[in-house]
């Protein structure tokens, strides 16, 4: 409309600020400390000889603890990149102009991938310490550690076949993701629409191939660390935890870059767009958690309940501060229309969220591999376990930022950017 | 009861927009706009206050989810029609969510539809309340009370800013 003018913004450059650096230098010294600690107690201390999974072999509680934390920072930080990736590739599918402007923030995200993929190859180095199917024997009817639901699932739950799906995943991820971005940074020279249509089709085959391998990556990586039980809408809940921790951090990402003298365009509105997708989103992350949630407790079969039971009785707490903080809190801090455009309450229920979605991981990891008894949280040793965590959150910032500052900030070549600039809701 | 009004029709939602911008400088009251869509911003230039529609909502939602939580303990908590669910407790809360959140729902939605209607003044054998059959297609039209466009030149000024045509009219707004 005439009402308002509209200036083109100017090609911007990102530089990582002193500030920021140290930042990440701290997470990352914390970690490595909190890791060669972890590794140490690890690797030194002698097993205990007590009844774990199987019954009857020896477990180190310490090595158990130090391999579940570092798949937990793993599938976080992998869930966030991802996150940025469908981000982007939904801005395509549903021609979205208001999103177009910040999209670097996630096309920076999705740079992570090579890493994140390092960072699961160290899994399955550690797989026997937490995946009870790793086990040896458990296949073999002779041995001691036989286990007859195993495997009759062992066709499909083997390391061999479970790295190939990894490396087929990745490489699928990897690729596409880069394309879409080699695309979009290609495009602001060029300009036009041909970039745009060719990111839209691969946009397409991205979220298409993603849906499925998303869902058996949770089955590979999560749910398989409760061997025998099973949920088929489990992926959609590891699904809406990740998508919403996504947004929250495209978040924080566009209100600190806007702080920092970056991307001056970026208004209320477009906070109160991404703060819809994270209200909404948060809702729908306890829906689908309520959906395997009851099934379970109608049926109340103590095959499948037990994986609620183990929950119940030794993480109550947390089992009742994951749904506050996942779900009470944003329902009732974001219900309003100002508070989603308002940058004081967005980024505590940002954090909030990003804290949750911790906690949620940690209630899926802990309970299967190390249980109540050796979880780090009712110990000192959950220092640790945030101190691995810090480590990943550093790198995660730093290849972040580091992609972020080598390329043009704002898409100038983009045919959407000035929908984006004059975005009013 | 109709009223005497001096209506402004355009063709153009940029030419009436920029005509508000010039009756808005002059300082004279605009009594409605009459839009085939809605205009993006003209909410602003109107000085509109935003709708409390969400207010409502909340009031709904919050009565809604009482409905739903009492009708339960209601039938479960008394001893007469309560029924045994596989042994489970009579009053316990994963069974009350499903029916709370639809009844939620249910009252929020019902309520907001109906206040937009009282609003609005939409219900069976309401009067048509518009200054020409053409507003719900093509044309826009200012619509000022007589009595505030007096002593102003509302009237020059719309002309001479792109509308076909003003007039001074008695009609039922």
């Amino acid at each position: 409309m005439g009402a308002h003018a509209y200036h083109k913004p100017a090609a911007e450059m990102f530089q990582v600020s002193s500030r920021l650096k140290r930042t990440i230098n701290v997470l990352l010294g914390v970690g490595i400390l909190s890791i060669i600690i972890s590794l140490i107690l690890a690797y030194t201390g002698g097993s205990h000889e007590e009844a774990g999974h199987g019954g009857h072999h020896a477990v180190n509680f310490d090595k158990t603890r130090f391999w579940a934390d570092i798949l937990l920072s793993n599938w976080y930080f992998l869930g966030l990149t991802l996150g940025g990736s469908v981000f982007m590739a939904l801005a395509y599918l549903t021609n979205a102009g208001w999103s177009i402007g910040i999209r670097r923030i996630p096309e920076a995200f999705s740079t992570y991938l090579p890493y994140a993929a390092a960072g699961f190859i160290l899994i399955f180095v550690g797989a026997a310490e937490i995946y009870h199917w790793a086990h040896e024997g458990v296949t073999d009817p002779t041995s001691a550690n036989y286990d007859a639901i195993i495997a009759e699932k062992s066709a499909y739950l083997n390391l061999p076949f479970m790295i190939g799906r990894f490396l087929a995943f990745f490489a699928g991820w990897f690729l596409m993701t880069r394309t879409i971005r080699m695309h979009s940074l290609a495009e602001d020279a060029e300009g036009g629409f041909f970039r745009h249509k060719r990111n839209k089709t691969m946009a397409g085959i991205f979220t298409t191939f993603f849906g499925v391998t998303w869902a058996m990556s949770s089955w590979d990586f999560m749910m398989s660390l409760d061997p025998h039980w099973f949920s088929t809408i489990y992926w959609v809940n590891q699904f809406a935890g990740m998508w919403v921790a996504a947004i929250s951090t495209i978040m924080l990402f566009s209100i600190l870059l806007k702080r920092a003298g970056y991307i001056q365009f970026v208004n209320t509105s477009h906070y109160h767009d991404l703060g819809k997708l994270m209200f909404a989103f948060s809702i729908f992350w306890t829906y689908t958690w309520l959906s395997q949630f009851l099934l379970y407790y109608y049926a109340n079969i103590p095959e499948e309940a037990v994986y609620y039971f183990e929950r119940w009785a030794g993480f109550k707490f947390l089992f009742w501060l994951n749904l506050i903080l996942h779900f009470l809190f944003p329902l009732l801090m974001f219900m309003t229309r100002d508070a989603k455009r308002t940058e004081s309450m967005i980024i505590p229920v940002a954090t909030i969220i990003l804290a949750a979605h911790f906690l949620d991981l940690y209630l899926c990891i802990m309970p299967g591999t190390v249980g109540q008894a050796e979880a780090g949280i009712y110990s000192w040793k959950f220092i640790l376990e945030v101190g691995i965590f810090a480590f990943f959150a550093g790198l995660w910032l730093m290849v972040v930022t580091k992609s972020l500052s080598k390329i043009n900030l704002i898409p100038t070549g983009s045919p959407y950017l000035k929908e984006s600039v004059l975005h009013n809701t | 009861m109709s009223q005497k009004f001096v209506l402004g029709y355009f063709d153009d939602e940029e030419t009436l927009m920029h005509a508000i911008e010039k009756i808005n400088a002059t300082g004279t009251k605009i009594y409605e706009v009459y839009s085939p869509f809605p205009i993006h911003g003209i909410d602003d230039l109107l000085g509109y206050k935003r709708t409390r529609l969400s207010v409502a909502a909340f009031i709904f939602g919050c009565i809604g989810f009482s409905l739903a939580l009492f009708m339960q303990t209601f039938m479960l908590g008394l001893d007469k029609w309560r029924i045994n669910i596989g042994g489970k407790p009579y009053l316990a809360w994963p069974d009350f969510v499903p029916v709370t959140f639809e009844g939620t729902v249910l009252i929020t939605a019902l309520g907001m539809v109906f206040t937009f209607m009282w609003v609005n003044e939409f219900f069976p054998g309401a009067v048509e309340k518009q200054p020409h059959p053409r507003v719900t297609e093509d044309l826009f039209v200012v619509a000022i009370k007589s009595e505030d466009a007096e002593g102003s030149d509302v009237q020059s000024i719309m002309s001479s800013n792109g509308a076909l045509e003003v007039k001074e009219e008695e009609v039922l707004l």
